[in-house]
C-alpha cells in the first residue's frame, strides 16, 4: 500500500467510528456582534476533537450552547442521533455531556470529595436524607485510583495548588460516566508532568469510546492528542481538518488569517552589569528555601520549574508580599528589604501577579482605575488628585501598550484577557520599575496577544530594565528569556543560558529536589 | 454647557442603539431599565400619589422639613457608605451618634439649668466640644477598622460588638453624678443656635443651619471619595483586596481610615443631633443605622463592593425622607412604618443585586 492509499485507509476508519455529537448551523447573536455564524461540529466516538480559535473565536459561546449556558439562536444538535436541547449544564451531565471548566468553580472551603459529589450526594441508604460520607470517600477513591491521582478526597480544596483543583474537575467529569467531556484549556494551569498525565486521562477515555473536544491554544499539545481539529475565526467555522499531516503554521494561519511567521519577536536587548543580587532567599511558610542568584540590567531571566517548585513564591518573597524567613537583596550595589509591596514600589519593584483574576484586575472597576492604582501619588495636584494627570497617565498606558479599548471608562472586566494583561503591565510601568517580576505573563492569552505581550517584553528589557519571568511553558522561556533558572521543591536546582539549553535539560533539572 | 451637549449625544447615541435592536431585546432592554430604576420609579409614584391625597406634602414648609430631615440624617449614611463600599457594614453608627450627641448635650448645658450633669461645668467652646465628639467618634472608628484590617474579622460581627459597647458606655456616661439615667435637656443656646439657628428664610420658613453642615460635609466627602488617593485605594480595596495588597495599596490603613472618617461622621451626627433633639436619652441615635445603610443602597452604594457615589447616598437618604415624611401625611400608623422600612430596603437590595448578577 503506498503512503496515500494508507492515509485514504486512515480516514476511512475514522469515518466509520460513530458520531457521537453532531451539531450543525449553529447561530447565536449578542447586541451588536454575531457571535457564532452558523457553526458546524461533529465529534466521533473514540476521538479527540481539538477545538482552535484565538480568543472571541467563538469556541466558548459554542460550548455554551451546547450547555444550554446560552439558548441558541438557531442550528440543530444531535446526541447519539437524537435531537437534544438542554436547558442547563445539570441536564447536560445527566445525558452524559460534561465539561472540564478553564476557570475553576470550586467550593474551596469544602473538601474535595465534598466537591466532588455536590448535587448528587450519595445517601445512606434509600429515601434516608441523610449522606453517606463513608460511600462518598470510597467512590471518590475508585474514580481517583483509576486515573491515578494521588489526592487525598479529604483534602480541602484551598490547601492545594491550583494543578491539582484542575485534575479533580477533571476526576469529577468522569465520574459522571459522560460520553462527550469537553476540556476548555485544561492545561493552562498545569506543569508539563501534570500534561502527560492529563493525556493518559484522555487517551483512557478516548480508548473507552468517549468523545473529547479539547479546546486548548497550544499547538503542540493539539498536534499530539486530537484526531481531528475545528478551526474557528470571529465565530465562523473555518475549517475541519484530520490532525494528521497538519502543521503549527497551517493551524495558525487558519486561526489568524494570516500569516505568522514567527512565535517569538527578535531578540533587541543587551545585557549590562548586575543589578539585583538575591542572597539565601528562604520564606517563612512556604518551603522556598536558600535559593541565591543575580540579575542583570537589560537581562530577561527565565524561572522554570514544576508547579508547587517555589517559582511563584521566589517572586512573592521578592516583592515582600509574603513573609521572609532569611535572605538579603542587593540593588545597584545597596542592600535592600523590600517589606512590603509598597516599599517594593519605592525601590524599584513591579510584580504582576499569575492569577489574573484573582489577584490582578478590579473586575468591577473601569480602565483608568485600573491602571493608575499603583502611581496615584504622581497624579495629585496638591492633595487631591487630578484628573488631568490620571487621564494623561492611562492614554500613555493604551497607547504604548496597545490596548484596544473604546475609552478609559471600560469596566476591565469586559476586556479580553490579552488586554487585561496589558492593563496590569501598564499599571506597572507607571511606576516606573528597574526590576519587572512577572510570573506567568501569557497565561490564558492568545497567539497574536502572546506575540505582543513579548514584544512589549524585550523592549522593555532594551531600555535597560531586568525582567524575571515565570513560565511554564518551555518554548515561551526559551524565546524569550536569555537565562533560565530552574526551581525544584523550593530550591534553585540549576541555571542555563537559553541560547545553549534544551527543554529536556530544564525537565531534568526541575526534578532534581521534586 | 459643552457637558450638557455632550450628555445628550450620549442620550441620542444610546436611543440609536436601541432603536438597532431586535423586537425581544428591546422587550429585554425596556424591562432592564425599568427594573434597574424601579427604586425611583416607586417613590415617583409614591409622591405624586401622597401629594394627591393630601396636597399639603408638597408646601413649602412640608419640602423645607423633608430638606432639613435629609440634611440631619446624611452625615451618618456618608460614613456608613465607605464601609459598603469595602463589602463591609457598620451597625454601630446609631449607638455612636447616641453617645456623641449625650456627651455633645452634657457639655453645653446652660450653666442656670436646675438638672446639669456636670453642675460645676461652664459652658465650654462649640468648638472644643466639636473636636471632642469627632474624637469619640473616631476612636470607636479606630476600634472598628482595626479589628476588622488586622483581624480580617467580618465589619458585622465587629461593630455588633462595639455596639454593645458604646451602648453600655452611654448608659453609664448618664449615670454621672446624680443625673441618674435621666434625659439632657435645658442646652445652652450658643449651642442650639450653632445647630438650629436659621441659614435663611423661604416664604418665611426658616432653614436651619444645619442643612449648610450637611453640603460642607457632602462637598468633603465628594472631595475623599474622587479626588484623593485615599478615596481610590478604597474602591481598589472594596473590589479586589488581593490584587490592590499586590499593587501597593496599603489595605490595613485603607480600612481603618474608612471607619475612622465613619466614626467622625457619627461624631458630627451626633453633636448636630444633641441640639436637634434637644433631649438626649439612652435611647437616641437608636436603628439611625438601618436608615443610613438603606439609604445607601437605595442610592446605588452596592454590597458587592467597590461600586457606590456621594451623589446617589444623598438621593437615596432625601428619598427615605420623603417616603417617611409622604407616609407621615397618609396618617400611617407607626408601626405599620417599620414593616414599610423593612420591605423598602429588601426591595432595595434585591433591585441592586440583579443589576450584577451575571445573566446567563
Amino acid at each position: 500500500m503506498s503512503e496515500k492509499e494508507k492515509n485514504i485507509d486512515n480516514v476511512r476508519q475514522e469515518n466509520e467510528k460513530p458520531v457521537l455529537l453532531r451539531m450543525e448551523n449553529i447561530e447565536k447573536a449578542f447586541p451588536g456582534v454575531k457571535a457564532l455564524d452558523k457553526v458546524n461540529l461533529t465529534v466521533k466516538a473514540g476521538t479527540v476533537h481539538a477545538l482552535m480559535g484565538e480568543n472571541g473565536a467563538g469556541k466558548s459561546t459554542l460550548m455554551k450552547c451546547l450547555f444550554g449556558v446560552y439558548s441558541k439562536d438557531g442550528g440543530k444538535i444531535y446526541l447519539e442521533g437524537k435531537e437534544i436541547n438542554f436547558k442547563n449544564s445539570k441536564e447536560a451531565l445527566e445525558n452524559g455531556v460534561a465539561m472540564v471548566h478553564q476557570e475553576l468553580n470550586q467550593a474551596l472551603k469544602r473538601n474535595v470529595m465534598d466537591n466532588m459529589w455536590l448535587g448528587r450526594f450519595p445517601k445512606v441508604a434509600k429515601g434516608v436524607p441523610i449522606t453517606s460520607e463513608k460511600k462518598m470517600y470510597k467512590a471518590t477513591k475508585e474514580v481517583f485510583d483509576k486515573l491515578e491521582i494521588n489526592v487525598d478526597p479529604k483534602t480541602v480544596m484551598s490547601r492545594m495548588p491550583v494543578s491539582q483543583r484542575q485534575m479533580v474537575e477533571i476526576a469529577k467529569a468522569v465520574s459522571y460516566n459522560s460520553k462527550v467531556i469537553v476540556f476548555d484549556e485544561p492545561t493552562s494551569s498545569l506543569t508539563e508532568e501534570e500534561v502527560e498525565h492529563l493525556f493518559r486521562i484522555i487517551n483512557m477515555l478516548r480508548d473507552q469510546g468517549c468523545g473529547i473536544i479539547y479546546i486548548s491554544h497550544k499547538m503542540a499539545e493539539i498536534l499530539r492528542i486530537s484526531d481531528e481539529v475545528t478551526i474557528m475565526r470571529d465565530g465562523k467555522w473555518i475549517a475541519t481538518k484530520d490532525a494528521k499531516g497538519l502543521t503549527t503554521d497551517e493551524i495558525i494561519k487558519l486561526m489568524v488569517g494570516r500569516e505568522l511567521t514567527n512565535l517569538y519577536p527578535p531578540k533587541t536587548n543587551e545585557i549590562g552589569d548586575v543589578l539585583l543580587d538575591v542572597k539565601d532567599l528562604s520564606a517563612m511558610y512556604s518551603k522556598l528555601s536558600d535559593v541565591s542568584f543575580s540579575a542583570r540590567k537589560g537581562e530577561i531571566l527565565g524561572v522554570a520549574g514544576l508547579d508547587g517548585s517555589g517559582r511563584t513564591e521566589l517572586l512573592e518573597n521578592i516583592f515582600g508580599v509574603a513573609t521572609r524567613k532569611s535572605g538579603k537583596l542587593t540593588l545597584d550595589g545597596k542592600p535592600i528589604r523590600n517589606r512590603n509591596s509598597r516599599d517594593s514600589i519605592k525601590n524599584g519593584f513591579a510584580l504582576l501577579t499569575e492569577e489574573r483574576r484573582a489577584t490582578g484586575i478590579f473586575s468591577i472597576l473601569n480602565i483608568r482605575e485600573n491602571a493608575t492604582i499603583s502611581s496615584l501619588g504622581k497624579c495629585r495636584s496638591g492633595p487631591l488628585l487630578s484628573k488631568k494627570k490620571l487621564k494623561k497617565s492611562t492614554d500613555w498606558c493604551i497607547d504604548s501598550m496597545r490596548i484596544k479599548t473604546p475609552s478609559q471608562e471600560t469596566k476591565i472586566r469586559s476586556l479580553s484577557g490579552g488586554n487585561q494583561q496589558k492593563v496590569i503591565l501598564g499599571r506597572w510601568l507607571l511606576t516606573e520599575p528597574t526590576v519587572l517580576l512577572l510570573d506567568e505573563p501569557t497565561r490564558g492569552i492568545d497567539v497574536g496577544a502572546k506575540y505582543e505581550i513579548y514584544e512589549l517584553i524585550i523592549d522593555l528589557a532594551a531600555k535597560g530594565k531586568t525582567v524575571i519571568m515565570v513560565s511554564s511553558e518551555m518554548p515561551e522561556l526559551l524565546g524569550v528569556c536569555d537565562r533560565i533558572l530552574v526551581m525544584s521543591g523550593g530550591r534553585l536546582a540549576g541555571e542555563v543560558n537559553a541560547a545553549d539549553t534544551t527543554q529536556e535539560e530544564i525537565m531534568a533539572l526541575a526534578a532534581k529536589y521534586a | 454647557m459643552s457637558a450638557a451637549i455632550k450628555r445628550k449625544g450620549r442620550l441620542s447615541a444610546r436611543l440609536e442603539e436601541f432603536k438597532a435592536k431586535s423586537g425581544a431585546d428591546k422587550r429585554r432592554a425596556i424591562v432592564d431599565l425599568l427594573f434597574n430604576n424601579a427604586m425611583y420609579i416607586i417613590i415617583v409614584i409614591a409622591i405624586i400619589y401622597i401629594a394627591i391625597q393630601v396636597p399639603a406634602f408638597l408646601s413649602t414648609s412640608s419640602i423645607v422639613n423633608i430638606i432639613s430631615l435629609t440634611a440631619a440624617k446624611l452625615p451618618i449614611a456618608l460614613g456608613i457608605g465607605g464601609a459598603i463600599v469595602l463589602t463591609g457594614t457598620d451597625i454601630s453608627a446609631g449607638r455612636c451618634v447616641g453617645l456623641t450627641a449625650c456627651i455633645s448635650a452634657a457639655l453645653l448645658q446652660m450653666t442656670n439649668y436646675a438638672n446639669k450633669i456636670f453642675p460645676e461645668l461652664e459652658v465650654m467652646p462649640l468648638w472644643i466640644v466639636l473636636l471632642i465628639v469627632i474624637a469619640v467618634g473616631a476612636a470607636v472608628g479606630l476600634v472598628n477598622g482595626f479589628f476588622v484590617a488586622k483581624f480580617k474579622l467580618h465589619p458585622f460581627i465587629v461593630t455588633l460588638s462595639t455596639q454593645l459597647i458604646v451602648y453600655g458606655l452611654i448608659l453609664m456616661f448618664l449615670m454621672i453624678g446624680s443625673n441618674n439615667g435621666q434625659t439632657l435637656s435645658g442646652l445652652d443656646e450658643s449651642y442650639t443656635n450653632f445647630v438650629k439657628g436659621t441659614l435663611f428664610r423661604i416664604d418665611g420658613v426658616a432653614v436651619p443651619k444645619y442643612v449648610l453642615y450637611a453640603i460642607i460635609l457632602t462637598a468633603l466627602m465628594w472631595l475623599v471619595w474622587n479626588k484623593t488617593k485615599f478615596g481610590k485605594n478604597m474602591f481598589a480595596v472594596g473590589s479586589n483586596e488581593e490584587a490592590a495588597n499586590v499593587s501597593g495599596v496599603n489595605v490595613f490603613w485603607t480600612i481603618v481610615i474608612v471607619f475612622v472618617i465613619a466614626g467622625a461622621m457619627y461624631g458630627i451626627t451626633g453633636f448636630i443631633e444633641g441640639a436637634r433633639i434637644a433631649s438626649c436619652s439612652a435611647n437616641t441615635g437608636l436603628n439611625y443605622e438601618s436608615d443610613a445603610i438603606a439609604a445607601c443602597v437605595i442610592g446605588g452604594v452596592s454590597f458587592v463592593g467597590g461600586t457606590g457615589k456621594i451623589s446617589g447616598i444623598v438621593i437615596g437618604v432625601f428619598l427615605l425622607q420623603i417616603i417617611f415624611v409622604g407616609l407621615n401625611f397618609l396618617s400611617v400608623d407607626q408601626n405599620l412604618l417599620y414593616v414599610i422600612k423593612g420591605m423598602i430596603i429588601l426591595v432595595a437590595c434585591a433591585i441592586d443585586m440583579r443589576k450584577y448578577l451575571a445573566r446567563k
